[in-house]
């Protein structure tokens, strides 16, 4: 479309399972009859003569010959609709219409505006109770977010996150917390094909003052503030940003059993080494949320053992795309420390020099391909080297500023678990008391 | 039947959204230099490429330049700005 705005006539060609969202993207951007194209999905894995014969075959949207599409979306004149665009204000309101309390609930699973658990309905004394949990006022501007990169920008007030807060089941004291989760514009609903989740870390104080579990259960359903601030984050993603409705605003294929709520505080007390917001830069006084982006896959184990060398390599192996975020229990956490490794950054440096592949096997990840190999392309150091290794050369897949270790758990086992999670942000809570 | 109960909207607030005009269409394709931008999904430049092939012999009059962003999921304002300076049309292609 900004092609087209620079005077460019232009079709975009997606695969047809896209074309609800590649037609609500064009009006979203007031070009509703941009011209599209389509062809049969999938388009990776096909050969040059499967792709050729989409050319030749037929639009699966339209019916119609898909080079005819094409040629008639370049050459077909304009009409007075084309010329002039779409404009047209979007509000939503700051109430609803009253109503009972099972049409109200109805009303909110219709409109994909809860998780498909129960919530507690947004009062208005609900939300006032809720606002009380920060000196900040009600309609200040919190942050905007978007589902991905190519769709608009939604903007929200610290009104609009207390909504989503209250409908999460937190309470006053957790409101803070959901308030730089929200500030990071990180969303924890992308509408990713590859199903993304999110996951946030608590550090400082903050922790204990509203009551948060870093020991036994800490990512699991045995704390209300760890929940709930995890459900509020993924509730107020998906309904601020504008929608994370199949078909429309997510794309996730499988879906991704992380996304209803995951949320848990570093357990500091307990861990031998620097927590997480102070290798990021902040004070041990200071309380922060650090999100993290990914969660596509999770590797587990148990120690560290005698082989935890060749264990841990394994996992590593998992993801070429995405960084391993390491959590581990206390227990584990010594017991490194009794090995030697008396920092995180010491097992960080480790794994970043044994998260390895072959340069094939690393450059046939999809993401890999899709996201990196450009980069490499263009020069970018470390990706440009990688890319110059013979297809049977190791290559490093991961920098050690992008490893994150954090501990937490209750001592009940020597386990730990990796997930594939980028560290997006880190942020200050202060400011949102 | 009492009035009900007065709820808050969960939603965020939209911007507005500001219309845009499509850009002037060329009666045909003939003698035009039509840029095959390849948006580095997996195996786009294939197709894009079989695209090119495709032109090349039903369309022989229409020059195929194939380009591609710096980066997928990037505006990049550069390349942009060569299609705009030295193209006719363009074709974007193609996701997943």
């Amino acid at each position: 479309m900004a092609l087209e705005e620079a005077g460019v006539p232009s079709v975009a060609v997606h695969t047809h399972v896209f074309a609800r969202l590649a037609r609500a993207a064009a009006l979203a951007n007031g070009m509703p009859k941009a011209r599209q194209a389509f062809v049969p999905q999938p388009v990776v894995d096909k050969s040059a003569a499967d792709l050729r014969a989409y050319i030749e075959g037929k639009d699966p949207v339209s019916g119609r010959p898909f080079m005819q599409e094409i040629i008639e979306g370049l050459t077909k004149p304009l009409d007075a609709d084309d010329v002039k665009g779409l404009s047209f204000e979007r509000s939503t309101p700051r109430l609803l219409a009253p109503d009972s309390e099972d049409n109200l609930r109805q009303l909110f699973i219709e409109n994909h505006w809860t998780d498909f658990l129960p919530i507690v309905l947004p009062t208005e004394e609900r939300v006032a109770a809720m606002l009380k949990g920060t000196r900040r006022k009600p309609d200040e501007v919190v942050g905007r977010m978007r589902p991905t990169s190519f769709r608009e920008y939604w903007e929200y007030t610290v009104e609009k996150v207390a909504v989503n807060a209250v409908m999460a089941g937190a309470r006053p004291e957790y409101f803070p917390v959901i308030l730089a989760l929200a500030a990071t514009g990180c969303s924890a609903r992308s509408s990713s094909t590859t199903s993304i989740a999110s996951l946030a870390v608590v550090n400082g104080p903050i922790r204990n003052e509203i009551g948060m579990n870093a020991g036994i259960g800490a990512l699991g359903p045995y704390a209300h503030a760890n929940v709930t601030i995890g459900r509020a984050y993924n509730l107020l993603s998906q309904n601020l940003q504008g929608g994370s409705v199949p078909d429309e605003t997510y794309m996730g294929t499988l879906g991704n059993p992380l996304a209803y709520s995951l949320c848990f505080p570093e357990n500091e007390e307990k861990s031998p080494w620097v927590p997480l917001h102070v290798q990021k830069g902040f004070k041990p006084s200071e309380s922060t949320v650090s999100v993290f982006f990914g969660l596509r896959y999770v590797q587990e184990g148990y120690g560290p053992r005698e082989g935890w060398e060749a264990k841990m390599r394994r996992c590593l192996a998992a993801g070429a795309h995405h960084p391993p975020l390491i959590v581990m229990d206390p227990i584990v956490a010594h017991l490194f420390a009794e090995r030697g490794i008396t920092t995180k950054q010491q097992l960080i440096d480790w794994c970043a020099e044994n998260a390895e592949l072959p340069a094939r096997e690393y450059w046939d990840d999809m993401w890999v391909q899709t996201l990196t190999r450009p980069l490499a392309e263009a020069g970018v150091e470390p990706f440009a080297s990688r890319l110059k290794a013979a297809p049977d050369e190791i290559v490093r897949m991961h920098e050690p500023k992008d490893i994150n270790i954090v501990v937490v758990g209750g001592g009940t086992q020597g386990a730990w678990k990796m997930f594939g999670a980028r560290h997006e942000k880190t942020l200050s809570i202060e400011p949102w008391r | 039947m009492s009035d009900g109960i007065v709820v808050h909207d969960p939603r965020g607030y939209p911007p507005k959204v500001t219309g845009k005009r499509l850009a002037n269409r060329p009666q045909n394709l003939d003698g035009k230099r039509l840029y095959l931008v390849d948006c580095l999904f997996d195996n786009s430049e294939t197709f894009m490429d079989e695209l090119r092939h495709w032109f090349a012999q039903h369309l022989p009059a229409v020059e195929t330049r194939m380009i591609k962003p710096r980066q997928s999921w990037v505006d990049d304002a550069e390349m942009r700005a060569k299609v705009a300076a030295e193209g006719n049309a363009a074709i974007l292609g193609v996701g997943l």
